[in-house]
């Protein structure tokens, strides 16, 4: 067999083989924050729609007319304040102290409760004065992007508090605190998306 | 918006959705529900037969216990690779009626399928081979190769890789469901509005339920592959020592990750058109039809390549095999690739240059897709390189990548003749495009899956593959290839237009009968490959081999053929690229004893129930059985957070067990296999 060329390398090394085993190697965080690189894709294209739709109105309300600034500043407070609250809760696992953790967790998942609350109430009352995602693409695109953001912090609120029970009846085994590390990384992960929402779709659904 | 429910009792609205004895087209009395009445017939007895013979010989616990619940990335693998050739017969059955309806209606012949069926079938069979053949057979092949190559022993997330393979299945169960109950979408392979928004009846939503299923579990295998590569290469294997199939298999599932949510999202506004009567893609209302052409290629160029670049993989590690050499310019081959992936991200425009978006803008993208054709170049000429003086051995394999050489090539000039805009004005959507992406598709994908196939046969089976049923298998492929798409560039240049199922001008008869004779032939390709199998299954003992058959020179040809379940009893060290090849040069020495227990993931049953309510799920949402859909995806919630209370899903193979299974093996003895 012709391998004179395989490299340049020293040859016959001594060693081709572990001869011990090593810990398995856990990629779950990398593999978590690929998934949020992921999802930033999925709103990358919402918020390319509404980057085209944003102006059509047909006929409709435009979002100077349907978009509550006053409402969507309270609603902004609320989730970036769970976001720092969540931090304080990771402060508190990495010094073990489970029930302080607990008790930050709590209010973090209490605030993401009322940020989606007010935000199914802004949706019902949009819907009611006729401006419901049927009424133009302008709407379609600002309900679907606003909506799948909010779905995904609900689906964040159902995590926390499975996380939640399962800290309690296990504590702080390495797979909580891996999957804690998991969702804080999306708890912030959806602070940032919604840092882009409030900009874009609000401030300057509002200007234009 | 949703359409009216059918006229009955509120109660059976409620419990069967608009599913009704009308929805069962198999029953209508004309050609099309014959046809199908016929087919289900057909599937309905070997299904049966399947059933029966699977209970017969008391396999349903072995195939529960050591197959669907298995978290075994080879197991999944084989899966897979089954999974996609059933696929292969659907969507080629699909090819060889169009084929046979082109040849015949001419004139005052109307041909045997009307339009509106023929316009299912096409969809279908785009959608069905791209996504349930060619992607289930990407995915497989990734998955058996790529931790073996690595040196590893599983995936690194081994739930979650049977987790999407049951996805993927489900929504292969989903389009195969839509030929006996209701209609498929008419929309072609990529759900072009307005069609797709127009066509009434659950066509359209079956075509996106299915992708959407498919779809997360491509998205899951994805990131699963990323994570393996970057975190659980053997010590020593840096990444330009990684086989280039593994760094195919990075680049493939990198690009799976930045665009598969790109699909999705498409696919889920397309959804909110049709379901919630949102104007996303309407005509009226402000919605912009052009916008899902532009969202749905940005996922869908990048989706050849995500395709190609595994075989593109495969063939680098064929060429070299059977050249007896390494491979020519190693780095060059690993900069085309990555160069690749970033400009597949960069043309998705040329696939509808006739949008008006202007000279500058289609310069652009003109120059981009020619530009893509360089790092492509590199590639043909690496492998060419790598063959220039080896000593080549003509085996099936290599027949495979020598007929790839030369098919993808001219598929691949005919590519850069359409990135030329002004000539795409007049070949868009005209059956020269048709022939274009057959021909880089099946010269390049369906080629390599057959040279990987019958290259790593032997390793997942421990014997090799038929050699004379595989050259005929080829020889069948190849000619039937240029017969059925040769005639159609001719075709295309004189300006026949793609998804037609009548013609007027009878002159161009016999090119579709030219045609229509290609795909017999292909026909026959698949029926040798599957006496391959069955022939090779019948003498598997004469055909048993080694662990190392073909002098391989990565490291899946240093361990047992079959691989036992922990892959390798001691983790390999890598110093060299083509790690084996270097192992073997250098009189390796395997330990004999002193096995360590081995920690491997447990497996688990929660795929296949999150796999079966996700189906549900789509169904129940094809059909509007809400309260089918609101179950199943309460369901897939609880089941996911009970796995998660789960804790142990790791279980350890002792030592002894270890010894045993090792003393058995037939691993390549220190330079044995060195010819």
């Amino acid at each position: 067999m012709n391998t004179t060329a395989i490299d340049t390398a020293p040859p016959a090394p001594a060693d081709h083989y572990c001869l011990t085993e090593s810990p398995p190697r856990n990629g779950t965080l990398l593999g978590f924050w690929i998934y949020l690189m992921s999802d930033c894709f999925i709103f990358a294209s919402l918020f390319a729609c509404y980057a085209v739709l944003g102006t059509e109105y047909a006929g409709g309300p435009t979002g100077a007319e349907v978009l509550d600034l006053p409402g969507l500043a309270v609603n902004t407070a609320l989730l970036l304040v769970s976001s720092v609250v969540f931090g304080f809760a990771m402060l508190e696992m990495a010094r073990q102290r489970k029930g302080a953790m607990l008790g930050w967790l709590a209010v973090a998942g209490l605030l993401a409760v009322a940020f989606v609350s007010f935000e199914i109430h802004e949706f019902l009352v949009m819907i009611a004065d006729g401006a419901g995602p049927g009424r133009s693409a302008f709407l379609s695109s600002f309900f679907t992007l606003v909506a799948t953001h909010g779905l995904h912090v609900t689906l964040g609120i159902l995590w926390l508090v499975v996380l939640m029970v399962q800290t309690v009846k296990f504590g702080l085994n390495t797979d909580n605190v891996r999957r804690l590390r998991c969702l804080s990384m999306f708890w912030h992960f959806l602070d940032l998306v919604w840092v882009g929402v409030f900009s874009y779709v609000y401030l300057v659904g509002v200007l234009r | 918006m949703l359409e009216a429910m059918p006229h009955r009792a509120a109660i059976w609205n409620f419990l069967f959705g608009r599913l009704t004895l009308d929805s069962l087209p198999f029953l209508a009395n004309n050609a099309e529900g014959r046809i199908l009445l016929v087919t289900l017939a057909v599937v309905v007895i070997i299904g049966v037969a399947i059933l029966a013979a699977i209970t017969k010989a008391r396999k349903w616990g072995y195939l529960w216990h050591e197959w669907f619940t298995s978290v075994d990335h080879k197991k999944l693998g084989i899966m897979y690779m089954i999974l996609g050739t059933v696929m292969l017969l659907r969507g080629f059955s699909d090819a060889i009626m169009m084929r046979a309806q082109q040849a015949y209606a001419f004139g005052p012949h109307m041909g045997y399928l009307p339009p509106q069926h023929y316009d299912q079938i096409f969809s279908a069979h785009g959608a069905i081979m791209i996504f349930f053949v060619g992607m289930t057979y990407i995915v497989g092949l990734m998955n058996y190769i790529m931790p073996l190559q690595i040196g590893s022993r599983d995936v690194a997330f081994p739930y979650l890789n049977n987790l999407s393979f049951w996805f993927t299945f489900g929504g292969a169960i989903l389009f195969m469901v839509s030929l006996f109950l209701g209609d498929f979408s008419m929309a072609g392979w990529l759900g072009y509005p307005p069609v797709s928004e127009l066509q009434q009846g659950p066509g359209v939503d079956y075509y996106i339920w299915g992708l959407q299923l498919s779809g997360v579990g491509t998205l899951l295998t994805g990131i699963n592959f990323v994570v393996t590569i970057l975190k659980m290469r053997a010590p020593g294997m840096t990444l330009m020592k990684m086989p280039v199939f593994t760094w195919t298999t990075l680049a493939t599932s990198g690009l799976i990750i930045a665009t598969f949510p790109v699909l999705t999202a498409t696919l889920f506004l397309l959804g909110l058109d049709r379901y919630v009567g949102t104007h996303f893609f309407t005509d009226g209302f402000g919605g912009n039809l052009m916008m899902y052409i532009n969202l749905i290629w940005i996922w869908g160029h990048p989706e050849v390549y995500i395709l190609i670049l595994p075989l593109f993989g495969v063939f680098s590690e064929i060429v070299p095999t059977f050249s007896g050499k390494p491979l020519f310019a190693y780095s060059s081959m690993v900069y085309a690739t990555i160069a690749i992936m970033i400009l597949s991200y960069l043309v998705w425009l040329h696939h509808f240059f006739t949008m008006g978006s202007g000279a500058d803008v289609n310069s652009f993208f003109s120059l981009t897709t020619m530009m893509i054709a360089i790092p492509t170049g590199v590639k043909i000429f690496n492998w060419l390189f790598t063959m220039y003086r080896g000593r080549v051995r003509y085996t099936v394999p290599m027949l495979w990548a020598m007929g790839f050489l030369f098919t993808f090539t001219i598929g691949g000039m005919t590519g850069v003749m359409l990135s030329v805009t002004p000539a795409d004005f007049l070949l868009h959507n005209s059956l020269f495009l048709i022939a274009h992406f057959h021909n880089v598709i099946i010269g390049g994908v369906v080629f390599g899956v057959f040279a990987a196939v019958n290259f790593w046969f032997p390793k997942a089976f421990g014997f090799k593959l038929d050699e004379f049923w595989g050259k005929a298998t080829f020889w069948f492929w190849l000619v039937g290839f240029w017969v059925a798409f040769g005639p159609l560039y001719v075709l295309g240049l004189m300006g026949v237009t793609r998804r037609l199922s009548h013609f007027d001008d009878p002159s161009l008869q016999p090119y579709f009968i030219v045609a229509a004779f290609g795909a017999f032939l292909i026909a026959l390709g698949i029926l040798s490959f599957i006496i391959q199998i069955y022939v090779s299954i019948r003498q598997r003992k004469e055909y048993a081999v080694g662990g190392d058959p073909w002098d391989g020179r990565t490291l899946e040809w240093s361990t047992s053929s079959p691989p036992p379940e922990y892959n390798y009893a001691f983790i390999p060290v890598v110093h060299h690229r083509d790690a084996w090849a270097a192992m073997k040069k250098f009189g390796f020495t395997r330990p004999r004893g002193g096995y360590n227990d081995i920690h491997m993931p447990k497996n688990t049953p929660t795929g296949v129930v999150i796999g079966a309510l996700a189906f549900a799920c789509a169904f129940g949402l094809v059909w509007y059985i809400w309260w089918l859909a609101a179950l199943s995806l309460l369901g897939v919630i609880v089941v996911s957070i009970v796995h998660s209370f789960d804790y142990h899903q790791h279980h350890h193979i002792h030592a002894d067990e270890v010894r045993r299974s090792e003393s058995g093996s037939n691993q390549a003895a220190a330079q044995g296999a060195s010819a």
